[in-house]
């Protein structure tokens, strides 16, 4: 099944907003400008402990808690995996 | 915890005669090793007789494919009779693991767990570099490939601010970013042998304990084939391998070092309970309560090792990479260089001066001096800096 416009809409949405809070903590500095949705944040430069701001700021943002499962590398490599994690949860958590 | 996973069982290896004998060796010559702080080389050729360093080795490559419970137990018995004895099997041990776990299927590493088979070569590794606080996790070296070299060749240098073991072991594991670009955590491994590096020590190891691990530091010089890196970064393999496998290893010598100081406590109030039968003497009781602490010791170590062996399967491995297991196995660390301290204090208590003197059966000084090197392997204070972050965002049991 192809996916609704709305939920495109809504997908693009998150990603303009979790791309402003990478900005804003994943401490990227100059390596920001070049931070595309599949840029691999880590190899960027982002620290496990701005990760953890990151987090943070995403859970107050989107108004949602990760569980441990998801608190892991793989889940913040990218703007785009923080996205279709956030989407799952979004899913379950109302 | 779900259900125990049972290794691959390898009692014959620790209850072989080969390595029976490297625990009498190793014992043999504990107290020389360490007044001396010289490397334990006859251990560690018992050892190389027995086989261990092809240990953890996968059969398919020639080894004895030995799980991290198993290594452990070695672990534990090395270092009962001498901790640096049992330091230098640990590390070689974490480096295999890392090798193996992460070669993903490259031709010269598949071809190296051979060798180190057939030749028994020791590992050692510099992870620890001058100018970045002690973080393991950023490198300054960096790989610089040689363009149009024959061999696809790439060449580095780095300041280690040590190397455990480096004037005596065959190869070295190094972690340097993967170019003098990259983002100082943006890591990878590099495997190189001595024999065709140059390796200048930088400083002398004379040490309060853990004398024997022989671990100045180096400044080291490669040029090699960009085929001798592992293909995986080593964020990864830090995560998945490297970080557990030290602490769980780094653990057991520890409980060896402790366990060691509680049996010679134990041989001291039995020698006071013989002098007066019928009655128990005043130090048993502190041997009772120490015993409690060792109980506790023992399964925290051998709780960590199961959670290991139980996560270690391919499809349970991406918990070893959440934040949940980060805190858990920094946990380990601590709690286990805490509680060896504390352990051959109390040690020493009991057997008081007995303990104290650097001679006799209820000697406690080495396993105490050796104890407290294990708060300062990966500093304490760091390992609680990273887990306050972290427990920003984790909740237990969730």
């Amino acid at each position: 099944m192809l996916p609704s416009t709305q939920s495109q809409a809504t997908e693009a949405q998150n990603k303009d907003k979790i791309r402003q809070i990478v900005r804003d903590h994943a401490g990227l500095g100059l390596a920001f400008e070049n931070v595309s949705y599949s840029t691999d944040l880590y190899r960027a430069g982002m620290t496990s402990y701005a990760s953890v701001a990151l987090m943070i700021a995403l859970e107050n943002e989107f108004e949602l808690e990760f569980p441990d499962a998801m608190l892991s590398r793989s889940v913040f490599e990218s703007i785009d995996s923080i996205a279709s994690a956030i989407e799952s949860l979004q899913g379950v958590q109302p | 915890m779900s259900t125990p996973v049972t290794a691959i069982e390898v009692p014959e290896l620790t209850a072989s005669e080969a390595f029976q004998q490297a625990l009498a060796v190793a014992a043999k010559h504990a107290d020389d090793v360490d007044r001396t702080g010289r490397f334990p080389s006859e251990a560690i050729d018992a050892l190389r007789s027995a086989g261990a360093f092809g240990w953890g080795v996968p059969r398919e490559y020639g080894g004895a494919d030995a799980q991290i419970n198993a290594l452990a137990d070695a672990t534990l018995e090395l270092s009962r009779r001498c901790a640096a004895t049992g330091m230098i099997f640990a590390m070689h041990q974490i480096q295999i693991a890392s090798i193996v776990r992460h070669q993903a299927e490259s031709t010269w590493f598949r071809n190296y767990l051979r060798r180190v088979v057939h030749e028994r070569r020791l590992i050692a590794s510099a992870t620890s570099e001058v100018g970045v606080g002690g973080d393991m996790r950023r490198s300054i070296a960096a790989i610089e490939r040689i363009p149009n070299s024959p061999g696809d060749l790439v060449r580095f240098e780095k300041k280690a601010s040590t190397i455990s073991y480096g004037a005596h072991a065959d190869d070295l594991l190094t972690t340097v970013r993967c170019s003098p670009t990259a983002d100082p955590s943006d890591q990878v491994l590099i495997l190189t042998d001595f024999a065709e590096m140059e390796a200048e020590p930088t400083g002398e190891w004379d040490t309060l304990g853990m004398r024997g691990t022989c671990s100045p530091g180096f400044v080291v010089r490669a040029t090699c084939p960009a085929d001798q890196i592992l293909p995986v970064p080593f964020a990864v393999i830090a995560a998945e391998t490297m970080v557990p496998f030290s602490h769980i290893l780094w653990a057991h010598v520890w409980l060896g070092i402790s366990t060691e100081a509680f049996g010679r406590a134990q041989n001291f109030v039995r020698g006071q309970a013989r002098q007066n039968p019928g009655t128990t003497p005043p130090s048993a009781l502190r041997l009772s309560e120490l015993s409690v602490r060792m109980a506790e010791f023992r399964a925290l170590a051998q709780g960590a090792t199961q959670e290991y062996l139980s996560l270690a399967q391919e499809e349970r491995r991406p918990t070893l990479s959440t934040i949940g297991y980060a805190v858990r196995i920094n946990n380990l660390k601590i709690a286990a260089s805490e509680m060896t301290v504390e352990t051959c204090q109390s040690a020493l208590r009991i057997c008081g001066f007995a303990g104290y003197g650097n001679a006799g059966p209820y000697s406690v000084c080495r396993h105490l001096r050796d104890a407290y090197s294990a708060a300062l392997m990966i500093a304490n204070d760091r390992l609680h800096a990273t887990n306050a972050a972290l427990l920003l965002v984790y909740r237990e049991g969730k």
